[in-house]
């Protein structure tokens, strides 16, 4: 294989890879993890409102 | 999980407390250095010519001690408060960390001693020699093991983002740090790079740049994500953001590396790579930047009497100028005009003084009263004292370097109608003297800061007492579905362990190691020839003097630069140089080609008292290497070193270098290495 269609390949892979994680974490049904994981630096006090 | 244990448990915060109040410690130590070389600067005869008082040796302590010691020491305080505190836990191995403490405190000293006694590697923020970048191995593997051991052994199920970032700080750097310092070892404090020329300075710089990436940028974010939650009460505005941010943040870093090379002998191909990845960072970087701002969207109010929020809010204003003045830099027409000039000082004290200096000194001004049983500092008055000086120290500084920095890019590139230059290299440097009062001037006002913080500190400590806090009850969690997706990533340590490290080694793997294949790189041009003897004990004292960092030895191919300097520099030049010294600033001119230009007797003077000849230079005088004798017994490990590394030495020349350097002074070689520079291409 051409070291150029190597590259091609990586670069490829490396924007579906960075796809995959932007559609994942914009998908709506995890939004509720997100919001209990975002509550964990007050997890030693009251819950914060939002 | 065990959560059914009744026992009180506390955590751990013998090394937070530790790490905390040496980060203020080093502080002012590495700021008080930083003050001492930019007075040298305007006023080069302030130190009376002490060697080790001298420019060249400082500037590496002022870079190590505001670098590895006062932010390194922020970042280990930081990451075991928060890995203990987000994953309701003790830290893993309490006896290890408090090895890393002391550890730490070990490599501080060890450089504090070593660096102005001229033992160096020469690059750039890698000077510490083999037996200290053997300890930091040592410290920092421990670090790794307690930081990722307390993520293991978490009560809770999720692993928060400040510590992703955390933890691939810890993962990359340990990365760089290995492959950048390996080495050749000749005597117990000299060694040469295990890479020469062109695949020297892409290590070299893939090092630096993310020196930069991972210790001064992934590692505060760390702080960000936690401490500006805290101090201002609400969660991070977009969890979702920050795991898309992460992940682009530190695929991208690894890349941009090559833009500290521009128009170099590093091959072209490598240059672009580098220049478009600089360019997408700016993307991760102000997404980063925005969650932290935007964490306060609703309670704006706070910002205008809480003075710890206005240094974390500030700090990510400064990091949104810096990165996006990074990737303009970067582009290459653009650093045509910026390199080796004083904008890039303005550049990297943005980001120093303004961001890491700044959420460092919020999140210790959150973090030092509670570890002493206190909610406040001693005097809230003073952190917004401390706030004011430090803004306006910042904001003299970067403004001054980078009004500098532009006209002496414009200077250095002027050409008359007739083709030839318009001013002479001396014309820039007394052009640039206001701007270095003034830079002196910000960073007195930046150090004043950082003296009321220790004050404050001191009282606080003085005022409270050591607390034991306790690790509260785990709740049991509702939710106990399996993992999917990049959840799975998010709850698993070992998992985001090995994906931080295949990330990141991406980048490096693809611009490196073609370097060692390309034949332009490795192979020496015709006529070059591996340094004499005494040619190379000249380089060495080159190399500890640290004149790299004020000279590049590096013509770029530009039309200013070859008028100015000669040819432009080949990469088959270099192929004996370890370690390369093509430097990044130019407060004097550039010493590629200076081989044969003025006289040894020229030099002689130059070197031993450069005003009596350039009345206007800044340069340091080096009066003791006319009476320093070059030791005979050094030299023949010195080329079996090199022999061992590929240098073409035959077995004669290295028992001849005893008798080559017999009955010569430092200066003689010195002088014999930079006529030299240069003159071999034929």
């Amino acid at each position: 294989m051409d070291l150029n269609e190597l590259r091609v390949l990586v670069t490829m892979a490396s924007f579906v890879c960075f796809a995959g994680i932007a559609v994942w974490a914009c998908w709506p049904g995890h939004r509720a993890d997100f919001d209990a994981a975002a509550q964990l630096p007050f997890s030693d006090e009251e819950p914060v409102r939002e | 999980m065990a959560a059914l244990k009744s026992a009180v448990v506390s955590y751990d915060d013998w090394p937070v407390r530790q790490f905390a109040l040496a980060a203020v410690l080093w502080g002012v130590v590495g700021m008080t250095v930083g003050v001492l070389i930019a007075a040298q600067l305007a006023w080069p005869d302030l130190t009376a010519n002490i060697p080790w008082l001298s420019y060249g040796r400082l500037r590496p302590l002022h870079t190590n001690a505001v670098i590895f010691a006062f932010g390194g020491c922020a970042l280990f305080a930081t990451s075991y408060h928060v890995a203990q505190r987000t994953g309701q836990t003790r830290l893993f191995a309490p006896a290890l960390a408090k090895f890393t403490f002391w550890g730490w405190q070990a490599v501080i000293v060890a450089a504090a001693i070593t660096l102005p006694m001229g033992y160096t590697q020469g690059k750039e923020y890698a000077e510490l020699e083999w037996p200290i970048d053997l300890l930091i191995t040592v410290v920092w593997v421990s670090y790794a093991i307690v930081f990722f051991g307390t993520i293991a052994k978490r009560q809770v199920r999720h692993i928060y983002v400040a510590n992703w970032f955390f933890g691939s700080f810890i993962l990359a750097v340990a990365l760089l740090h290995v492959v950048n310092s390996a080495v050749m070892p000749v005597s117990l404090w000299k060694s040469y790079s295990a890479y020469a020329g062109v695949q020297d300075a892409m290590v070299q710089w893939w090092y630096g740049h993310n020196a930069v990436g991972f210790f001064l940028t992934a590692g505060f974010l760390g702080m960000m994500y936690y401490y500006i939650p805290k101090q201002a009460e609400r969660p991070v505005y977009s969890y979702r953001l920050s795991i898309v941010h992460f992940w682009a943040l530190i695929f991208t870093y690894m890349w941009a590396g090559p833009h500290h090379l521009h128009y170099t002998a590093l091959p072209d191909w490598a240059q672009s790579v580098g220049m478009v990845f600089s360019l997408v960072l700016l993307a991760p970087s102000w997404g980063g930047m925005i969650n932290g701002v935007m964490t306060l969207s609703g309670a704006w109010y706070k910002l205008r009497d809480d003075a710890i929020l206005k240094f974390l809010i500030v700090a990510l204003s400064f990091y949104g100028m810096a990165t996006f003045e990074g990737p303009m830099m970067s582009i290459k027409t653009v650093n045509a005009l910026s390199h080796y000039t004083d904008w890039t000082v303005g550049h990297v004290h943005a980001g120093a003084l303004g961001w890491v200096g700044f959420i460092t000194m919020g999140s210790l001004y959150y973090l030092i009263p509670r570890m002493f049983g206190r909610t406040t500092m001693f005097s809230v008055r003073a952190i917004e004292i401390h706030f004011w000086i430090a803004t306006l120290g910042v904001v003299l500084y970067i403004a001054a370097m980078w009004i500098a920095g532009v006209m002496q890019g414009l200077m250095w590139r002027a050409v008359n109608p007739d083709g030839t230059l318009v001013y002479s290299f001396i014309e820039g440097v007394k052009a640039t003297f206001p701007f270095y009062v003034v830079r002196l001037a910000g960073g007195l006002l930046y150090l004043s800061g950082m003296l009321l913080m220790a004050w404050n500190v001191v009282m606080t400590v003085r005022a409270g007492k050591v607390a034991v806090a306790q690790v509260p009850a785990v709740k049991h969690e509702a939710h106990v579905n399996p993992a999917r997706g990049h959840e799975k990533i998010e709850t698993n340590n070992g998992l985001m362990i090995v994906l931080i490290l295949l990330v990141v080694a991406v980048g490096g793997l693809v611009e490196i190691v073609p370097l060692f294949f390309q034949r332009s790189t490795t192979e020496a041009v015709a006529g070059v020839k591996p340094y004499t003897a005494l040619q190379l004990a000249g380089r060495d004292v080159y190399v500890r003097e640290g004149c790299y960092n004020c000279h590049s030895q590096m013509i770029r191919a530009l039309q200013s630069e070859t008028l100015r300097y000669g040819h432009y520099s080949l990469a088959g030049e270099f192929v004996y140089d370890r370690p390369f010294q093509w430097g990044s600033k130019r407060t004097g001119p550039d010493l590629a080609r200076v081989g044969g230009k003025y006289s040894d007797e020229w030099h002689r003077i130059h070197l031993t008292s450069p005003r009596d000849l350039v009345p206007e230079s800044n340069m340091a005088a080096y009066p003791w290497l006319a009476t320093n004798p070059v030791d005979p017994a050094g030299m023949p490990p010195r080329l079996t070193a090199m022999k061992r590394l590929g240098v073409p030495y035959t077995q004669a020349e290295v028992d001849g270098s005893s008798e080559a350097v017999q009955g010569k002074t430092e200066l003689d070689a010195l002088i014999a290495y930079l006529q030299v520079l240069g003159t071999q291409l034929k």
